[in-house]
């Protein structure tokens, strides 16, 4: 049982040499049997595991993760948080997140380091600032913060804008959330982790999912590189890796996989302390703890599960950068990478039993998932521990496909990340 | 830059070239006795393999659509075929 994290204990550890600290989870060997299963160790599944634990007092429960904890998407992202979406059921999802967010540090006693630094989408013309007032309008009807910024306004929060008349895209204004900001990506992953090991789940790395049990229509499990797992209910959280594991399980999915890349200069002083991006370039920026800028955009163009990005799209990020902040021009480029996404037609998640009985999805977050951690693993949880739908995720689950009801965020708030 | 191979041009950047589809996955007929479920497979649903694909580009500066038999993880292509039928 790992002991609460406290001021106290790290100034009694400072004294004691930093001996006494345990790992954070127990890193588990794999048990034949289960009452619930969560394929997948990024921040969804941890969370998963977390909440089938604490909320639902299951208490046989395994996580299986075919490498190491966070590093899918999770240990990749741009880490940017926010609900600035535009239908209900949407805001509903994500503004659950945030609020989770909000209170996260403190029911994982785990500092995830979320920084409510606020976010801001630029807008360029007359024509974009109407959008913006229109996207504003519904987050504010539907019940989160928004505000509507003139140029001044945004200039404000962003001084090393480029102000110029001459600019491809003028500042015109832009949208505000306040409550939006960055989190640790790792530190999320870790303390959903600690948090489920503490309550008894059994977290297992290096352990690739190979096949479904099936027995009588019914899935009871799944083989893996470690041997046959068998579990009541069985949750999946792979990201792009949805369409494999469907496969595996004998049905297919709306998913796509693409790379989707980011980067990161040179630490350099305080210099942009909120998170911002521009309608028009489409490339967004953050600048970490330790002073790296965090840089990201749009997703590669050709489908992919070759986890590294194509030099294109780089190029255009990094042209849509220096056409916001002219001065950045004179940073190296620290690191790039990218991640393997999970893109639906309508870019909404897709949360829900699957067409195999006794298997559960939490899928196709695409590029924007991590801000969601926590609710998609509420969600999930709940469905696997009840059978039924949480009423905020019954809006996503995959018959939206067949009967149309889609939730077109592309086209609502046409922002991804 | 990546170059794929446009059956009527030759080896051009991959920024000229637009994804269409998986090959195969055809119009549904006759429109009328299709279910919803059939329209969902046709619309939405995808195989999205890992490894070897067939897939419909269209290079965009010519119009020549075209099968790309390509690998997703390694992103070598192993074959272009025109689709187009020859002029009667
Ligand atoms: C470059 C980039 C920037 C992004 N920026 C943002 C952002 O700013 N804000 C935001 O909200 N979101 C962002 N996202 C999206 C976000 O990272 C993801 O939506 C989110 O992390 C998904 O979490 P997950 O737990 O579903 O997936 P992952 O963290 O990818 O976890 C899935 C896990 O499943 C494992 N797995 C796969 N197959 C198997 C198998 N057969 N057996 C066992 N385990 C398996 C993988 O190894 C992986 O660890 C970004 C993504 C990328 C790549
Ligand atoms: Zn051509």
């Amino acid at each position: 049982m790992a002991k609460d994290y406290s001021t106290l204990r790290l100034l009694r550890e400072g004294l004691r040499g930093h001996t006494g600290w345990q790992p954070a989870w127990r890193d588990a060997e794999p048990k034949g049997d289960y009452d619930a299963l969560v394929i997948g160790g990024g921040g969804h599944g941890l969370a998963t595991a977390y909440y089938l634990a604490k909320n639902h007092g299951l208490k046989r429960i395994a996580l299986v993760e075919k490498g190491w904890l966070g590093g899918g998407n999770t240990g990749r992202n741009t880490t940017a948080i926010r609900s600035n979406y535009f239908y209900p059921e949407s805001v509903a999802l994500y503004d659950f997140a945030l609020k989770l967010y909000e209170g996260l540090s403190r029911d994982l006693n785990y500092n995830i380091m979320f920084s409510q630094r606020g976010l801001a989408v630029v807008a360029h013309s007359e024509a974009e600032m109407e959008m913006a007032a229109r996207i504003v309008n519904a987050m504010q009807i539907n019940g989160t913060d928004a505000e509507l910024l003139s140029r001044e306004q945004v200039l404000e929060k962003a001084p090393l804008l480029n102000q110029s008349d001459r600019a491809r895209y003028p500042i015109y204004g832009g949208i505000w959330q306040g409550r939006a900001g960055t989190a640790r990506h790792d530190a999320v992953a870790w303390g959903y982790a600690r948090g489920a090991s503490t309550l008894g789940v059994d977290i297992i790395q290096n352990c690739e999912v190979t096949g479904f049990l099936v027995e009588q229509g019914r899935c009871v499990g799944v083989e893996t590189s470690r041997g046959t797992i068998r579990a009541g209910v069985t949750g999946m959280a792979v990201a792009g890796h949805s369409g494999v594991l469907a496969g595996l399980a004998g049905f297919r999915l709306p998913i796509r996989s693409f790379a989707l890349q980011a980067m990161v200069s040179e630490p350099v002083k305080p210099c942009l302390d909120t998170v911002l991006l521009y309608m028009g370039t489409g490339t967004y920026l953050s600048q970490s703890d330790k002073g790296e800028l965090v840089i990201g955009g749009g997703l590669d163009r050709v489908l992919s599960y070759g986890q590294r990005g194509n030099p294109p799209l780089q190029e255009q990020v990094i042209s849509g950068m220096l056409e916001m902040f002219p001065s950045f021009g004179q940073l190296k480029l620290l690191r790039q990478w990218a991640g393997i996404v999970d893109v639906v037609p309508d870019s909404s998640p897709i949360i829900g039993p699957s067409p195999l009985p006794g298997l559960f999805i939490n899928g196709g977050w695409g590029t924007g998932g991590f801000k969601a951690i926590p609710a998609g693993g509420w969600l999930l949880a709940h469905l696997m521990a009840t059978g039924e739908h949480h009423e905020i995720s019954r809006p996503f689950d995959l018959s939206r496909f067949t009967t149309g009801r889609l939730i077109d965020e592309a086209a609502g708030s046409a922002i991804a990340h | 830059m990546q170059r794929f191979p446009c059956p009527f041009c030759g080896l051009r950047d991959e920024t000229e070239f637009h994804y269409g589809g998986e090959a195969g996955n055809d119009r549904p007929e006759p429109a009328a006795e299709v279910s919803d479920q059939g329209w969902a497979e046709y619309l939405h649903i995808e195989t999205n393999p890992k490894g070897r694909s067939r897939e419909i580009w269209v290079h965009m500066t010519c119009g020549e659509f075209f099968l790309l038999e390509r690998d997703t993880v390694t992103h070598e292509v192993f074959a272009s075929e025109s689709l187009r039928r020859a002029a009667p």
